[in-house]
């Protein structure tokens, strides 16, 4: 079936022109800056290999390596009981577990911060155990959804041949479940590679991350060149991981034996009771701890517990060019404008990929997920400071970086469910009279509504807890919540610390709701 | 002294009985097919027997030991599954030897074993081959040798056949039956079939909404169907009342021949087996199964008679 050419030039073109705009342009921009010197090519080589970028590097890869290892390790029980028991609440873990995941990195960095005892909460400790807090999410949802799918009858034949259980999980569960596990574990080293708010704010001065030495030589040392050198770096590590992780996750996706949906969960034995309730257990601790430490932060004022942080957010105050409050309305109208962006671009790029997957365009959509928000908002910065794209302090390019950074996740969530739609449905309209444009309007559209909602919702909760990029582009008298709370933490005093804690609280609320609300209207209209 | 003992086991999930009061003894080297409807509990039964089901009440008895509380990996007995459960990870031979490598048996002799079974069920050279690569008959065909290899006391089978079709499955149950008996292996073998139950079973329990209703050779059972229910499942659709009580005519006691009393209303042939279906004057309707060459047309009138050794009372 083909469509109009005009249509299909709108759907390549319009995502196209704006990735080469916003992306590759800025992207070009820190090459040229970093590659060249004095108006001549130089490779950058003094600083890649200098003693302070191999030591960040170095612990770059470490911290992302030992995250992983423990993330995985933790993730492991829940994914556990989520794909394999059946038990009350269990819709609702599953539920609940993707919550860390959607939270902005400052709010669980500062959760972290008002949970940890003062003497351990700056550090390598408090960085691991944020990353674990993020990623297990990814874990649970990747080894579980796959273990899920996996014949459970396969655990039975294996028992019945004499396997016991603990050799069914060396010569069965581990090797089964490789797949999803290389590809979680390749996601969350990803993830805490390009760690950023997490690092800045946990890490302390000695503690950095590409991404977090990136930031500090292109805004403390202005030293524009080997920020550009360190970008180009981080760009080639990240994407050596994104081609492997995608590899990796287009393996998991390969079709393992299948068991119908209702016959892989059963009702779990005494003992697996005992196993349930320590992995629900352990992870409640682990997800709901710093969260219960950052409310009380937020409570705890010098006068006792009380609201007085909160209603501090209505004040001006010396740590921001406008009250707090203004934060919340910035950070709600920027995440809207890129959210409204992320849909539309990543949308027609999905209905492109859909019917033809791993063409250049589904490639070039993810780029944005790879190259970091950090290396993003310094491209904005160097790329867009000379007329006729002197976009610095213009409003807009604080939601479009914001969309780049959303715009992969709508196409990952949307590509796939708009080639789920069985073909035959389509055949079936056209013969009933249905032109290719109706087909798309009648019969894709609104199977895609629900996906379409929930992409919306996530990408509204990534916009608003984006960070990275939005750090260089926020101007100081418009700052969206993240920038307003790295701003109140990076100064000193009780008072500080607990604006900051109340505004995550607020950001955290305002976070839950959006995606809340998108899964609750998805799944309305998606009830077809 | 049967080999496997199951007495009076009961199952029940969150109330709703499964399995009611279930008893049956299957003696060494013997064949016992499980027989009943889906549903109704046959699955049940089987994985009580292998340990993957912990039973409300009762006991299974294997050799003389009772199997109660011990986990499946310590029964000793082979499951084969409807459809097969491979190790997707692991290569035809990989699959074979899995049993053999629990048990911690010397790789050679792993080696010997998983060659022997490959050429038992006639795949001598698939063993580097992946499972994903075989047909349903020969994927079949290694989960037979993967659940024969370890030599297990009993040999478990839920519904072996019922995914492939037609005469592959003919020939898998031939040579089912063929190795049950050169192997003699102790054999439940569940299913829904009644051709493959009289077939393969020595002797064929039937069960019906969890209860087992009658036990015994196939002739044993054609002769003397229990109760209504249990005739027709097994094919038998002449079920009449005489003198208040429920009888069936077997259709191979009614003969016909030229003549009248009754019209033949349809004919269809099983291989060598033709059944009509007449109907009298009084309007009686009967199954009929003959193995004449020639047969009557339907619409032809006929004339009837029925073997009184055909007719058998059946309980309430």
């Amino acid at each position: 079936m083909r469509r109009p050419a005009a249509a299909r030039i709108a759907a390549v073109g319009v995502p196209a022109a704006f990735l080469a705009l916003f992306f590759l342009y800025p992207l070009g921009a820190i090459l040229e800056r970093g590659l060249t010197q004095a108006g001549g090519l130089r490779f950058p080589g003094d600083v890649l290999f200098s003693h302070d970028t191999v030591e960040i590097a170095w612990f770059t890869v470490w911290q992302a390596t030992v995250s992983t290892v423990l993330t995985v390790l933790a993730g492991m029980p829940l994914a556990w009981a989520t794909a394999r028991l059946r038990f009350r609440g269990g819709r609702l873990v599953r539920a609940l577990v993707v919550v860390p995941f959607v939270l902005p990195t400052v709010v669980v960095a500062t959760a972290f911060l008002a949970l940890l005892p003062s003497r351990f909460d700056r550090g390598v400790v408090p960085i691991l155990l944020a990353h674990v807090f993020f990623n297990v999410a990814v874990v649970v949802r990747v080894v579980g959804g796959y273990w899920a799918r996996l014949d459970p009858r396969l655990w039975d034949a294996a028992a019945i041949l004499g396997a016991s259980p603990l050799r069914r999980f060396r010569e069965l569960t581990l090797p089964a479940l490789r797949p999803a596990l290389a590809a979680a574990a390749a996601l969350t080293f990803l993830f805490c590679f390009t760690s950023f708010g997490v690092v800045v704010i946990l890490g302390g001065p000695t503690r950095l991350t590409l991404e977090a030495a990136i930031y500090d030589a292109a805004t403390a040392a202005f030293d524009l060149r080997t920020a550009a050198a360190l970008a180009i770096l981080q760009l080639v590590a990240v994407a050596a991981i994104v081609a492997v992780s995608s590899r990796l996750e287009a393996r998991a996706g390969l079709v393992a034996p299948l068991a119908a949906e209702e016959t892989s969960s059963r009702r779990p034995s005494r003992r697996e009771r005992l196993g349930l309730g320590a992995a629900l257990g352990g992870s409640a601790l682990l997800i709901g701890a710093p969260l219960v430490a950052l409310v009380r932060s937020s409570l705890d004022t010098p006068n006792g517990a009380g609201l007085a942080f909160y209603r501090a957010l209505g004040h001006d105050t010396p740590s921001l060019l406008v009250a707090p409050w203004h934060a919340v309305l910035n950070s709600l109208g920027y995440a809207a404008v890129a959210t409204a962006i992320a849909l539309v671009t990543g949308g027609l790029a999905a209905a492109v990929i859909a019917h033809r997957p791993a063409g250049w365009l589904d490639v070039a959509v993810m780029l944005p997920l790879g190259a970091s928000a950090v290396m993003l908002g310094y491209g904005f910065v160097i790329g867009f400071d000379t007329a006729p794209l002197d976009l610095r302090g213009s409003l807009w390019i604080v939601p479009v970086a914001q969309s780049l950074v959303c715009a992969p996740f709508v196409v990952r969530l949307l590509a796939p469910a708009l080639r789920a739609v069985d073909p035959r449905l389509r055949e079936a309209a056209a013969t009933l009279g249905a032109s290719s444009s109706r087909i798309r309007r009648e019969i894709d559209l609104p199977l895609a509504l629900r996906p379409l909602g929930i992409a919306a919702g996530l990408a509204f909760a990534i916009a608003l807890g984006e960070f990275g990029a939005t750090v260089f582009l926020a101007r100081s008298d418009h700052p969206t919540l993240p920038v307003a709370i790295f701003r109140f933490l990076s100064r000193p005093g009780a008072e500080n610390q607990g604006t900051a804690a109340a505004l995550c609280v607020v950001l955290m609320a305002v976070t839950a709701t959006a995606v809340l609300t998108a899964e609750r209207l998805a799944a309305r209209r998606g009830a077809l | 002294m049967p080999m496997l003992r199951v007495e009076g086991v009961s199952v029940s999930f969150v109330g709703t009985p499964a399995l009611t009061d279930a008893s049956v003894e299957i003696g060494t080297g013997e064949t016992l097919a499980l027989l009943g409807p889906s549903g109704c509990g046959k699955t049940t039964l089987l994985r009580v027997i292998a340990g993957l089901q912990t039973p409300t009440r009762g006991r299974v008895m294997l050799d003389e030991r009772d199997l109660g509380g011990l986990a499946p990996h310590l029964r000793h007995v082979g499951l084969m599954f409807q459809d097969n459960v491979l190790f997707p990870h692991r290569d035809v031979a990989g699959n074979v030897a899995f049993g053999l490598r629990m048990e911690g048996r010397p790789r050679r002799e792993i080696e010997r074993r998983v060659k022997e079974l490959l050429e038992l069920v006639g795949l001598p050279d698939a063993g580097h081959r992946a499972v994903q690569t075989l047909s349903g008959g020969e994927q079949q065909r290694v989960a037979l040798a993967r659940a024969l290899a370890p030599e297990p006391a009993a040999l478990l089978l839920d519904e072996p056949l019922g995914a492939l079709d037609g005469p592959l499955r003919e020939r898998l149950l031939d040579d089912l039956r063929a190795l049950f008996d050169r192997l003699g292996l102790t054999v439940l073998y569940v299913t829904h079939d009644v051709g493959e139950a009289f077939e393969l079973g020595h002797r064929v329990a039937v069960m019906k909404s969890g209860r087992i209703v009658q036990a015994g050779t196939p002739d044993e059972l054609w002769a003397h169907p229990a109760d209504a229910w249990t005739a027709r499942f097994l094919g038998m659709r002449n079920i009449e009342t005489a003198n208040g009580r429920p009888i069936v005519v077997r259709p191979e006691a009614v003969r016909v021949s030229p003549g009248s009393g009754a019209r033949v209303v349809s004919v269809e042939r099983r291989g060598a087996v033709v059944w009509l279906r007449i109907r009298s004057d009084e309007g009686r309707e009967l199954d009929v199964a003959t193995t004449s060459i020639d047969h009557p047309r339907p619409g032809t009138s006929v004339a009837y008679e029925i073997d009184p050794r055909g007719i058998v009372e059946l309980d309430n």
